[in-house]
């Protein structure tokens, strides 16, 4: 077990550096020249060149990469371009931010997703199930603007439930907050309620489907629990994985549904980072995406392998 | 490749065919036969297929099928709600927003289209060359894969879209680039599985060069996951340019493109503007359902 994780952690390691050179090359070998893409082609080259030594982008790229790389293991990310605020200053509140609206929409669709992979299994091939499928492949293929917009026309606009935005009042208490952030969280379930459906009833198919089961039906067992039993503690194992996945296309996502409803989020934060052409932050931010994919993959592999010992056992090399 | 050297008389060929144990080239047209009868008979695929068919349509003919100018302002009457002279009202600057959306199709499916395209066929030849020599350059684009796809598509291309500045061509460029790895991965699955097949140890005893065994042996035999990915892709690139646009870093104004549309209206919604927005909107949905259902239809078709 300890061999398994050590050897993943490992590959995690090998795969963050590369996608921090991916980064660093995007933010700083990419726009050409970075002080002349910030201050745009009227400014004086004197400026320019003011801003290049500022940000270290008139140092070789090696030496700014280690710099830079150096700085990040210190916490230290660099100031942003508008403002010269730390970056990390701006950084982990807006994640903070994020993460909450992130958590109350897992908190809605895993369950609901599950519950409705595990019907469309159990009525395989029937109506329902092709409502649940492809209704929930559609809904998750829809960008996730478009679900915002839609919502906030309905809840907002039309039914007047919901506030139209997610900047809720400073200090306000808990359930408050979930009223402000119930609409951009509905979005994010509408696209990933899909994907975990669908893990979730193809591996109820296939438990459904296997020996073990049947050999629980034949013995007599309530078909209730050989439901919980056998099928649905094999059927979620997929299901772990893709949630997982999930997290990190999630942060993308943020970035569209945080600019819908005004909500200060790291979404937000990346997209005036790029807007404003603010690389320093973007790098900063792009990166902590990253590394959250990363983890939260690195997360559901061992737990995967904790949940399944075939994985760890036998294909530990995948 | 050679189907067009087969003689005329089908059944001989095929007895040889089958003595030799070769597979016979007739079970190869049935199989496509048998493939078209099965997305014909697909609803979703005749739905899908009749969604994106409207808006290529509308992509082609678009200036001609619609009465009023899409681009022409017109500030008196802006904003003004749906009625019989424009049937999804007007936009902030006046424009119709009917003819707008019909128009508006053009620089969406073509951007997606080219993205894809150029995705499927650089992520194919990656994907074959992996796939068939393993080995260290496989190990290492793996890792490379690995650390692109940590990061969500839509962020790598507003990165790359703000550090080389916004157009059509750099939105085809970075999304197909982007789009590669990931499609080469699905091809070399394919090609691990292909290559340990004896046609292929045919192919090389014969001494065939290894481009030709690669793209004249192996290709045609992978082409069912191709075209699978290739619609799959689609629907994606649809979304991911749509956001695109959404964002500001997409298709320039004064393009009618629906993602633009709805990002220099969306801030009017909670001014009961809601038209300007939402037949853009639905209109993106139509068509990434569309490109769905008919990747729905040739997965169903192919993975039989």
């Amino acid at each position: 077990m300890a061999k398994f994780i050590a050897k993943r952690v490992a590959l995690g390691l090998i795969t963050l550096f590369l996608l921090s050179v991916l980064v660093f090359f995007m933010a700083n070998v990419l726009p050409g020249n970075v002080g002349r893409r910030v201050l745009g082609p009227f400014a004086s080259p004197q400026a320019v060149a003011a801003l290049n030594h500022q940000l270290g982008t008139d140092q070789p790229l090696v030496t700014q990469y280690v710099d830079q790389m150096k700085g990040y293991l210190k916490g230290d990310m660099g100031t942003t371009v508008a403002t010269r605020q730390p970056v990390s200053d701006v950084l982990w509140p807006a994640l903070w931010r994020s993460a909450k609206l992130a958590i109350l929409a897992f908190i809605i669709v895993v369950p609901l997703s599950i519950l409705g992979g595990v019907y469309a299994a159990l009525h395989e091939g029937s109506l329902r199930d092709r409502v649940i499928t492809v209704g929930g492949l559609s809904a998750a293929a829809v960008p996730d603007f478009v679900w915002a917009v839609v919502l906030l026309i309905v809840f907002s606009l039309g039914l007047g439930l919901l506030p139209s935005t997610a900047a809720f009042p400073d200090g306000s208490g808990v359930l408050t907050q979930v009223k402000y952030l119930l609409l951009p969280a509905f979005c994010l379930v509408f696209v990933l309620f899909g994907y975990i459906a669908r893990m979730a009833r193809a591996g109820t198919i296939e438990s459904l489907d296997a020996d073990y089961t049947r050999t629980a039906v034949i013995k007599g067992l309530p078909q209730r629990a050989v439901l919980r039993r056998h099928v649905l503690r094999n059927s979620l194992l997929p299901t772990i994985a893709v949630i997982a996945t999930q997290v990190g296309y999630l942060m993308g996502g943020l970035v569209v549904i945080e600019l819908i409803f005004n909500y200060q989020g790291i979404g937000q934060m990346i997209f005036r980072a790029a807007t404003q052409k603010d690389f320093p932050s973007l790098e900063a931010a792009v990166l902590v995406v990253g590394v959250v994919f990363l983890v939260s993959t690195l997360i559901a592999d061992i737990l995967y392998s904790v949940l399944n010992p075939r994985v760890r056992l036998g294909g530990a090399e995948s | 490749m050679s189907a067009g050297a087969t003689p005329p008389s089908a059944l001989p060929v095929e007895d040889v065919a089958v003595a030799l144990g070769g597979p016979p080239r007739d079970d190869a047209r049935l199989a496509r036969k048998e493939r078209l009868r099965v997305l014909l008979h697909s609803k979703s695929f005749i739905a899908g297929a009749i969604i994106v068919g409207f808006w290529i349509v509308c992509a082609i003919f678009g200036r001609s099928l619609v009465l009023q100018d899409p681009f022409a302002s017109n500030p008196i009457d802006s904003l003004q709600a749906p009625s019989a002279d424009n049937w999804f009202g007007t936009d902030r600057l006046g424009r119709d927003v009917f003819s707008r959306v019909i128009v508006g199709s053009r620089d969406i499916l073509v951007i997606a289209f080219s993205a894809t395209v150029l995705g499927t066929v650089l992520g194919t030849a990656l994907g074959l060359v992996t796939g068939y020599f393993r080995g260290f350059v496989d190990d290492a684009l793996s890792r490379i894969i690995e650390a692109i796809l940590a990061l969500p598509v839509v962020l790598v291309a507003i990165m790359a879209l703000v550090a080389l500045g916004p157009s059509n061509l750099t939105i085809i460029i970075v999304v197909g680039l982007v789009f590669a790895p990931i499609i080469a991965r699905t091809v070399r699955a394919a090609v691990l599985s292909e290559r340990e097949l004896e046609y292929v140890s045919a192919a090389r005893l014969r001494n065939e060069r290894t481009p030709y065994i690669l793209f004249a042996e192996i290709l045609p035999n992978v082409m069912g996951p191709v075209i699978v990915e290739f619609t799959v892709r689609l629907g994606y690139a649809v979304f991911i340019v749509a956001t695109l646009s959404f964002l500001g870093v997409g298709v320039q104004p004064p393009s009618p493109d629906w993602g633009l549309q709805v990002f220099e209206h969306y801030g009017l919604i909670s001014g009961g503007y809601w038209w300007p927005v939402l037949f853009p909107a639905a209109a993106i949905a139509s068509l990434v359902i569309g490109v769905n259902l008919i990747a729905d239809g040739l997965t169903q078709a192919f993975e039989r």
